[in-house]
């Protein structure tokens, strides 16, 4: 075999692959250290902010500011008896939690955090490494930390970590689908699949001519590719098992879920897993949508903010930013039923992206064929009108519909004797006590035939929607 | 993990004694386990008002694998037995029960058949906390003496010689039926 490197473009990555093993050494280390302290101070950021949202104080004993509250939980998690139960799989058992850790930790290391700095008199980027195709690597490694999680689940020998562990891989390979496609956008503008890259293509606004007046765009493509940002935001809280997504550890039908049987410090190595993964997708999120480590507008006017070792500071402060969504949502939002969560994925966010992409290339082919913006901005009107119109149909025949259902309930409806079997019973859903009927309701329902046409806004004709209409009605009869 | 445990005694075991017991104290996780009405009192401790959270107890664990401390919270019947008896097995050491209330403790009212008098039948309990059921700050007050204990408590050697100590003074301690008069 010759040793074929794969070929780069002239200045492609020039920076990357040049550094000695001393450097590499200190950026691995660093990352390292980083990830760990900055996990710590999550854990205790996350407390402290949904015990605000709680109206509770949160920790506020153990060291200043309850600083140490996360560091005392790992060393006690440490210090605790190991547990093995007598069903496990030995050796998947202890690899699952290091798999999961492992490739955390692998995931950060084509992330940028920063432009060239001089470490010790040497020139060299703030990133370990860079790929022709960083991302999908970032991909990957998020998805090879399921396995622990699967493996885990099923090494324990035990009902709920099995059940937790499969509702992780469906989750998993639903919700990464989204993610990669809300990304291919992201590839199409950039022209790149490395992270540098793509903080490089974010770097500058292009103007834009709409009908003669000049537009300057904002770079980011968090804003230019607005569609994308949110696909990835809801498919990255997915892919991290957190709130309102964390079905896999669902305390109150799977106990922990995958979780279950692990105690000390293999539970503390998922637990850590978790919190790693979180600052991955959030600095991946940053690094794709948000100009990574570049200073955001009021700070990007002063010249020096994107040289030296500043933009550490605005890339930690993005992140940051993405860390309070999650705790937010977690502080915010009941768990999803299994099923609705399935249904977001595959019969929303899924479609959503490939509709998306498609329209995304579509305006990439056109304009770089030297059609004209107004060519494309007519046909995206037309589009656009194509689709408030089959909005507005379904609605109206949704409503259609739901009217028809009330008039054949209606002529259904039986005479219900609640006695006739010698003791009252309840009525069947659709069945009328005659007699015990509140006026309001018998009103509603002869006028929700006729009503409910204007009265309702029915639109996505969902069950929640449907009662929550009948309810309102009730409510004005 | 067990390499504290292994230490020779002297300074060096009683400094990582202390760190351990903070460390320790610091992080105590209870289970989800609530029996009865004083389980209404513990949940109101982690609310706002009381906020055990601020000691770090606000993480509730469901399963009794990462759990610390198993706070028995009502009047443990006959059937429940064995069940809060796997619980306490299934976590790992070190672990502490906290009797809350006093039907966990000695049975309470309920002078019965169907309730066990007294839970420290079924598991050692760390700390009997009385009150029928006891406020949340009473349960705060227990939970906030249990830290001292985990504090304060020994490892390996230290543990030892300590047990020794208390086996000793329990042997040459007069038994309750020797005692007469004002010291029964």
């Amino acid at each position: 075999m010759t040793a074929a490197v794969m070929p780069l473009a002239a200045g492609e990555l020039a920076a990357f692959g040049k550094d000695p093993w001393w450097i590499i050494l200190i950026k691995a280390v660093a990352i390292t250290v980083f990830l760990l302290v900055f996990t710590i101070f999550n854990v205790w950021f996350e407390r402290r902010v949904v015990a605000r949202m709680q109206h509770r104080v949160g920790p506020n004993v153990h060291g200043k500011f309850g600083l140490l509250q996360s560091l005392a939980d790992g060393i006690k998690l440490s210090l605790k008896e190991t547990i093995k139960p007598k069903g496990v799989d030995t050796i998947l058992y202890v690899l699952a939690p290091i798999i999961s850790a492992a490739m955390a930790f692998v995931a950060f290391s084509v992330i940028p955090l920063g432009p060239e700095v001089s470490i010790f008199g040497h020139r060299t980027p703030l990133q370990l490494t860079d790929l022709p195709v960083g991302v999908l690597f970032v991909l990957a490694a998020a998805s090879l930390g399921i396995y622990g999680i699967v493996l885990g689940g099923w090494s324990s020998g035990s009902t709920y970590p099995l059940l937790g562990g499969l509702r992780s891989s469906a989750q998993m390979i639903s919700y990464e689908v989204a993610m990669g496609l809300a990304l291919v956008a992201v590839f199409l503008y950039s022209g790149s699949m490395s992270t540098s890259e793509i903080v490089g293509a974010q770097a500058g606004g292009s103007a834009v001519d709409i009908f003669g007046v000049t537009l300057q765009l904002p770079s980011w493509y968090g804003v230019v590719l607005l569609p994308s940002f949110l696909i990835y935001m809801i498919a990255m809280v997915g892919e991290t098992n957190r709130a309102p997504f964390d079905l896999p550890e669902a305390e109150g039908e799977l106990v922990a879920g995958f979780m279950t049987e692990y105690s000390s410090m293999k539970y503390l190595l998922f637990f850590l897993a978790e919190y790693v993964n979180m600052v991955t997708v959030s600095a991946l999120a940053t690094t794709m949508f948000l100009g990574g480590w570049r200073a955001p507008w009021p700070i990007s006017l002063w010249a020096g903010a994107n040289e030296g070792w500043w933009p550490l500071l605005w890339f930690l402060g993005k992140v940051l930013v993405f860390l309070f969504v999650f705790i937010w949502l977690r502080g915010t939002l009941p768990r999803m039923r299994y099923d609705q969560f399935m249904r977001l994925g595959w019969k929303i966010l899924i479609p959503v992206a490939l509709v998306w992409t498609v329209f995304v290339a579509t305006a990439r082919a056109t304009l770089s064929a030297g059609y004209q913006r107004q060519f494309f901005f007519g046909i995206g009107a037309v589009v656009i009108v194509v689709l408030l119109l089959s909005f507005v149909y379904d609605a109206v025949a949704a409503r259609r519909e739901k009217a028809e259902e009330v008039e054949r309930e209606e002529a259904d409806q039986v005479e219900f004797d609640p006695f006739a079997g010698g003791y009252p019973v309840p009525p069947m859903p659709g069945q009328k006590v005659p007699g015990l009927e509140p006026a309001a309701v018998a009103v509603a329902a002869a006028s929700a035939g006729a009503g409910s046409a204007d009265s309702s806004g029915g639109a996505g004709a969902e069950g929640a929607g449907q009662q929550a209409d009948s309810g309102e009605e009730r409510g004005r009869g | 993990m067990g390499i504290e445990e292994k230490l020779p005694a002297g300074v060096l075991l009683t400094t990582v004694e202390g760190v351990v017991g903070y460390f320790r104290k610091a992080s105590v996780w209870p289970a989800t386990f609530g029996l009865a009405c004083c389980a209404i009192e513990m949940m109101t401790t982690g609310g706002p008002v009381y906020d055990t959270g601020r000691f770090g107890m606000e993480v509730f664990r469901a399963s009794p694998r990462q759990a610390d401390l198993m706070i028995v919270a009502g009047r443990v019947s006959q059937k429940m037995a064995p069940v809060l008896r796997q619980i306490y097995d299934q976590m790992p050491e070190p672990k502490w029960v906290l009797s809350m209330g006093v039907c966990a403790s000695s049975g309470g009212m309920f002078n019965n058949y169907a309730i066990v008098q007294g839970v420290d039948h079924v598991v050692p309990v760390d700390i009997y906390l009385p009150g029928c059921p006891p406020r949340p700050e009473m349960l705060l007050d227990a939970i906030l003496k249990l830290h001292h204990k985990i504090q304060t408590s020994k490892l390996g050697v230290h543990k030892e010689q300590e047990l020794e100590e208390q086996e000793l003074t329990a042997l040459e301690s007069a038994s309750t039926s020797e005692m007469k008069g004002l010291l029964r």
